[in-house]
């Protein structure tokens, strides 16, 4: 019969230990053997999708878990290949990233800030993922790149527009593919003064969150040096689905032009109601009355219905443009899935093989190796042009499109029509505007 | 003078939507003595049931058309309507058109169903029990009924607009003697406004001169001593739990052409609906009305640029500033008897 030694000193002593260790954040505490935050050692490696599940944001958040999906596949060597026939650097083969298969977890941002971070620290600690990207909002952009940056692990932000992302909210471990509201400003103040005339009143609607002020300061700077008035800049709540009381005193006001800094639910309820108004039938001041949208989604254009048509804004992307990398794209998730993929797709999808290349380039895992491999990065092929990861600010610098509601739609899709392809050269700004820190690289352990 | 024309008119609307949820919600919580917080839930599945009716009017079939490719660069197929096939593809457009208006004849027979089904199948058990029970078990069927609605038609608004013969504004200014496009007015919002001033007439008229009315007024104002007489006033008040879903569900078809629907719009009006209530007073029927109406002026009034320079934030909590200092001083509500909520 054996016999065991328990002393309830040595349990306690034992339990204790234990339990710390147990209880203590593995992200925050570093491992003798381990270089870095979740170093992949067998023959996977884990990337985290943190997308909108629920909430407002699901259907955009469910395209971007598609075409993250379809990223996995191509990095896995399956399917036609995708973006990869098409991206400059052929460090990728379709062998997965430095010969480990490509797994995925997926998490709930839900849209919120706290959500995000749960659900990213839950992949982090609990899933080993060595890299997380995808989400629907700045807010939680924001929010999930710091996390990443105390957490040791890289941050590929999804779409997020907010200038503070890569401003003053920076990290050495976040970058951004998608554009933002500077870029927006800066490329539809030229074509607005083409088509409705340096003469113009404007009246700003604006979301009262971080988002809207940025959007709001960045079409009001762009418009007001080519010579139009904003007569009115008014916050509504974040919450409201009823515009009208916010949209009637727009006439009196005298403005002839109103700016809808509005995204997702609101953009369509404000639209849809501004519409309703029949402030687009109406003469002010001799002109007609015209709407601004400065930053359009697919999603919320299928929202707002016929409401967009002739409704000018600005995108990342868009799948009817004719280059190869769009195309080969286009061509994967539409073979795929049954129909073309929105920018917040397409930019979850470059996100993901952006990553796998620069982790391939540096041949390591290791975030301080992918942040040097991706700071000023030069790429084409991707859908955009040629474009620069800049290494000052880790924001993506590459053409942004200027795009219309199209007046007679073929499909649910096919809502906008590009007006433009502004060239990069003009969107481009000097680094230290936005203020902020990148700091230095954190590679957890 | 011109601007606060324009916000009592914009009130009129907002507060057409408060008082028709409120009504129902009056007449459930008189009736049955249930805080229904599913109530918000049934004005969204009735907007759904616009959406419902408009995708089964454009159900199509597809037709290839070679001169022109889809995204992938292979022949376009068109989605032709079955009721282009059925009416021509004028009337059929008509029909489409007209979906909206079209779907209160669809929504009244499934929405007096959910709400007799919601009756029977959960609330009934919850009679007896106290108000935090009732609250707890409603706002989680309130939650299901949403999910349910997001799993079927997705997270995103979906439009679903007037008919073409209502777009555009109505410029009072110009009859009033102001000038031009100072004080307008959507076409479809004075046909939201009427047709709540319709039910809300229709429901009053109903109450007060049919013996069932009757009936369920002194079911209301002492249940017991109507069920000695031998009157069945259970079943009589399923019936009116039903017919306040209905009013719900008919606020929710016509409201969808003023905001596209989405799985969330009945919380958005839920917690408003309520503070409406509570100002009107708990079980009174023209309170209800009377406080949907001059809470919808007031929220109007309070997003004026000039009140929130003057107040900020004032937009975003003047209803429950409102209900906060009824509450304090009349905690019956404007319109509410003697004695309830005041114990």
């Amino acid at each position: 019969m054996s016999k065991t030694n328990l002393t309830r000193r040595g349990l306690l002593r034992s339990g204790a230990v234990a339990g710390a260790g147990v209880a203590l954040p593995t992200i925050f505490t570093g491992s003798s053997v381990a270089a870095f935050t979740n170093e992949p050692t067998g023959s996977t490696v884990t990337l985290g999708f943190n997308v909108p599940q629920t909430g407002p944001y699901a259907d955009e958040g469910a395209d971007e878990l598609r075409a993250y999906e379809l990223a996995v596949e191509h990095l896995n060597g399956g399917g036609d290949g995708g973006m990869l026939n098409t991206f400059s650097s052929k460090a990728l083969n379709g062998s997965g990233i430095l010969g480990k298969k490509v797994q995925y977890v997926t998490g709930d941002t839900q849209t919120k800030s706290d959500a995000a971070r749960a659900s990213a620290k839950s992949m982090i600690e609990k899933d080993g993922a060595v890299m997380i990207t995808g989400g629907s909002s700045s807010g939680v952009a924001v929010a999930v790149q710091a996390l990443c940056q105390e957490a040791g692990v890289i941050f590929m932000a999804g779409l997020t527009h907010s200038n503070d992302t890569t401003g003053k909210d920076k990290r050495a471990n976040g970058f951004r593919h998608f554009f933002n509201s500077y870029m927006s400003g800066a490329a539809l103040a030229p074509i607005l003064a083409k088509n409705y005339g340096t003469d113009r009143k404007a009246y700003h609607l604006t979301a009262d969150y971080n988002w809207g002020y940025t959007t709001e300061e960045a079409i009001r700077n762009s418009t007001e040096a080519m010579g139009w008035e904003t007569v009115a800049a008014v916050k509504t709540p974040l919450t409201q689905t009823d515009f009208s009381s916010y949209i009637a005193p727009v006439l009196q006001s005298g403005a002839d032009v109103l700016v809808l800094n509005h995204y997702g639910g609101n953009m369509v309820n404000s639209l849809t109601n501004a519409v309703q108004f029949g402030l687009r039938e109406k003469v002010v001041n001799g002109k007609n009355f015209e709407i601004v949208v400065p930053l359009y989604s697919r999603l919320m254009a299928k929202g707002a219905g016929a409401n967009v048509k002739g409704i000018y804004g600005s995108t990342n992307w868009h799948w009817s443009l004719q280059d190869e990398g769009t195309k080969a794209f286009v061509k994967s998730f539409g073979t795929k899935y049954g129909f073309p993929p929105s920018q917040a797709a397409h930019t979850c999808y470059v996100q993901a093989l952006l990553y796998a290349d620069a982790v391939q380039r540096a041949g390591s895992f290791n975030p301080c190796a992918v942040v040097e491999a991706l700071e000023g990065f030069e790429f084409d092929g991707m859908g955009n042009g040629k474009t620069l990861y800049r290494a000052e600010d880790h924001q993506c610098f590459k053409d942004v499109l200027v795009v219309r509601g199209k007046e007679n739609p073929t499909s649910e899709f096919d809502l906008l029509e590009i007006v433009e392809i502004t060239p990069v050269e003009q969107v481009t700004y000097d680094a230290s505007i936005f203020g902020g820190q990148l700091g230095t690289c954190n590679p957890g352990a | 003078m011109d601007a606060i024309i324009l916000q009592i008119l914009n009130g009129l609307d907002k507060g057409s939507a408060y008082a028709l949820i409120a009504l129902g919600l009056t007449l459930i919580f008189g009736t049955l003595g249930v805080v229904n917080f599913a109530h918000g839930a049934l004005f969204m599945i009735g907007a759904f049931c616009a959406v419902t009716l408009s995708r089964i009017l454009t159900l199509s079939h597809v037709v290839v058309d070679s001169t022109k490719t889809d995204f992938l660069g292979r022949p376009l197929e068109v989605q032709v309507p079955y009721v282009y096939d059925i009416f021509g593809e004028a009337t059929g457009a008509a029909v489409i058109d007209w979906a909206v208006p079209l779907s209160i004849l669809f929504a009244i027979p499934v929405m007096l169903l959910v709400g007799v089904a919601m009756e029977r199948g959960l609330i009934k058990y919850f009679y007896k029990r106290p108000h935090a029970d009732q609250i707890l078990v409603t706002f989680g069927l309130a939650i299901v009924l949403q999910e349910i609605i997001k799993y079927f038609y997705g997270a995103n608004p979906i439009p679903t607009p007037a008919p073409a013969a209502f777009t555009g504004s109505f410029d009072f200014g110009a009859i009033l003697g102001f000038d031009p496009n100072t004080i307008i007015y959507p076409y479809w919002r004075l046909v939201y406004f009427a047709f709540a001033a319709v039910i809300i007439g229709a429901v009053f008229a109903f109450l007060q001169f049919t013996t069932f009315g009757m009936v369920v007024r002194a079911g209301m104002a002492d249940r017991e001593t109507v069920g000695l007489l031998g009157i069945n006033i259970d079943r009589r008040f399923t019936i009116m739990f039903g017919l306040a879903a209905a009013v719900a569900g008919l606020a929710g078809v016509m409201y969808t052409p003023i905001n596209s629907p989405n799985y969330h719009m009945g919380m958005d009006f839920l917690v408003l609906s309520f503070v409406v209530v509570v100002v009107g007073g708990m079980g009174s029927l023209p309170g209800a009305v009377l406080a949907g109406f001059l809470l919808g002026v007031l929220e109007s009034f309070a997003s004026m640029r000039e009140v929130i320079d003057l107040i900020p934030g004032i937009n975003q909590v003047v209803i429950y500033l409102v209900a906060i200092v009824i509450l304090l001083t009349r905690p019956r509500g404007l319109l509410g008897r003697k004695g309830v909520m005041e114990d």
